[in-house]
């Protein structure tokens, strides 16, 4: 099993953390997991974007050339690695900033209006946890329970109280694709 | 512990404070500021001194002062800082001094850009000096290397240098402490540190620590005839895979050789693919070469940089044997495994 997974969007839209917060939970699970951010001539309002690679076996390059599932938050970013998407693999668009469809037949194409969902449960910032949450019921590499933990791991002490914010963000996205696929 | 999932240059900082790194010099640039930072905020809770310098230079020269006092430093940067370090990465070859210096790769010339590329490799020392240069390839191996840059910088008295691409520094991925090399023992006692006006019991500041009637500028230099031969002889290191029955051989080291390692299994049942992939760059494997087998045609380099540096090693290593071939970035794309895949199949059509 090779999963090959590439996340893309604004920076500050949070594409790098949810591809860590996938990296953790897999090595928790014993897999084996790389996790390369996009470096170079970046700047803000481009596109950040993160490769995560999740195996079963000793992972060989971290640099993605193809992916079987790609989660875009905006439009560059759509523009840009869409056609990265391996024939048959997943393509997951945050709808609520994406005015444009993909017009590819070949893959399976998911729209999630994160920004709308996440605005709904009254935290606008956590629009990626919307896009993971997708991803998780997408992907069954990494099961939801297993990222509640890591949330909870991550919001400790005086941050506790943003653990089950989170949560329902991640499980909100979660519903959203079960619902449609 | 198990496995821990980390950034590569935090992995390497913490591999050296579980080596012994007492002290940290270091001025921040792209892509290794993640290392001085672990160091800040780690190093002082568990016994050890960080500083930031005004500068690379500065950072070095304490690098130096320190070591000079018998601690185990460290110091860490990128091409365009590394080349004011030589400066002083030199002075402590003469003056036998050991110290480890992380370098996290950058794109070239000069300044650059940020991405992470494998232009420092002719770096690995001026004139006049060889330097231990490992090259990992993935992070449990750089945390290891760093583990084991203090005692063979110690062993030998002289300074270690880590070259790790960018992508070694920024990725993330498991590393396992409990996996670390043996320390070697039987270390040299550091005799020669230097304790203050009150230890020195009259004796002179020395400048030049070598042993009793060795000089750097003898009939024959020390280091040439009996230093360098001893780290050639015990601290080569190489991976070689399948080379006895390949029709192309891939040389590469670092993120390139794991490049490398995606193409050999796409080109399955097309190009019969060995691979060497040097982890010390010096010493260089030239022996390696010696076991590749009579079917080879050519050797292809694939490195991370615009011109290509290792090449030239190996056309040492091949001495005509073999012609080789670069293939790295370009003005408008980076290496990647399908640019290594279409030079090979260009270079293996070519041989029809």
């Amino acid at each position: 099993m090779i999963q090959r997974i590439l996340i893309a969007g604004q920076g500050g839209q949070g594409a790098l953390r949810i591809g860590q917060m996938i990296a953790y939970t897999a090595i928790q699970k014993g897999l084996e997991t790389t996790w390369l951010p996009s470096y170079g001539a970046e700047m803000r309002g481009g596109t950040a974007n993160c490769s995560v690679i999740v195996s079963d076996e000793e992972i060989a390059c971290p640099m993605l050339t193809e992916a079987d599932y790609c989660l875009v938050m905006n439009t560059p970013s759509f523009r840009k690695f869409k056609d990265m998407v391996v024939p048959g693999g997943m393509l997951v668009i945050n709808s609520s900033m994406i005015a444009e469809k993909s017009d590819r037949q070949d893959i399976r194409t998911l729209y999630v209006p994160a920004d709308a969902i996440a605005d709904e449960v009254g935290n606008k910032r956590g629009v990626n946890m919307v896009m993971l949450g997708a991803y998780l019921a997408l992907a069954g590499t990494v099961s939801l329970e297993a990222i509640y933990a890591y949330i909870d791991y991550s919001f400790q002490g005086r941050k506790a109280a943003f653990a089950e914010p989170n949560k329902e963000l991640v499980k909100r996205g979660y519903d959203c694709a079960r619902e449609c696929v | 512990m198990a496995k821990v999932l980390m950034k590569g240059n935090e992995a390497m900082a913490e591999a050296a404070i579980q080596a012994g790194c007492q002290a940290f010099f270091g001025y921040p640039i792209t892509p290794q500021s993640e290392i001085p930072e672990y160091f800040a905020r780690e190093l002082p809770k568990r016994g050890g001194l960080f500083l930031q310098a005004e500068s690379e230079l500065a950072a070095m020269n304490m690098v130096m002062g320190a070591s000079a006092s018998g601690a185990r430093v460290m110091t860490s940067t990128s091409g365009p800082g590394y080349c004011l370090k030589l400066e002083t990465l030199a002075a402590m070859t003469l003056t036998r001094l050991p110290a480890v210096v992380v370098v996290v790769m950058r794109s070239g010339p000069a300044f650059g850009t940020m991405k992470a590329a494998q232009e420092d490799y002719r770096m690995n020392g001026n004139g006049g000096y060889k330097v231990v240069t490992f090259a990992p390839s993935n992070l449990q191996e750089a945390a290891e290397m760093v583990y084991e840059a203090f005692d063979i910088a110690d062993q030998y008295r002289n300074p270690v240098v880590v070259m790790a691409d960018g992508m070694i520094g920024q990725m993330m991925e498991g590393v396992d402490y409990d996996k670390m090399p043996p320390k070697r023992t039987a270390l040299p006692p550091k005799t020669w540190a230097l304790h203050g006006r009150g230890a020195r019991a009259g004796k002179k500041p020395q400048l030049l620590f070598l042993p009793d009637g060795m000089g750097h500028y003898g009939a024959k230099h020390y280091c040439e005839t009996q230093l360098y031969p001893e780290i050639i002889r015990n601290e080569t290191r190489v991976e070689i895979t399948d080379v006895e029955d390949a029709d192309i051989v891939l040389a590469a080291y670092g993120t390139a050789a794991r490049m490398c390692k995606n193409v050999i299994r796409e080109l399955q049942g097309t190009v019969r693919l060995g691979m060497i992939r040097p982890k010390t760059l010096w010493p260089f494997p030239y022996e390696a070469f010696e076991q590749i087998g009579p079917k080879c045609k050519a050797i292809v380099v694939p490195e991370i940089n615009i011109i290509g540096q290792m090449i030239d090693d190996v056309r040492i290593a091949s001495a005509g044997r073999w012609p080789a071939h670069h293939v790295g970035d370009s003005q408008n794309d980076f290496l990647t495994p399908n640019r290594i895949r279409d030079k090979v199949l260009a270079v293996w059509e070519g041989l029809q």
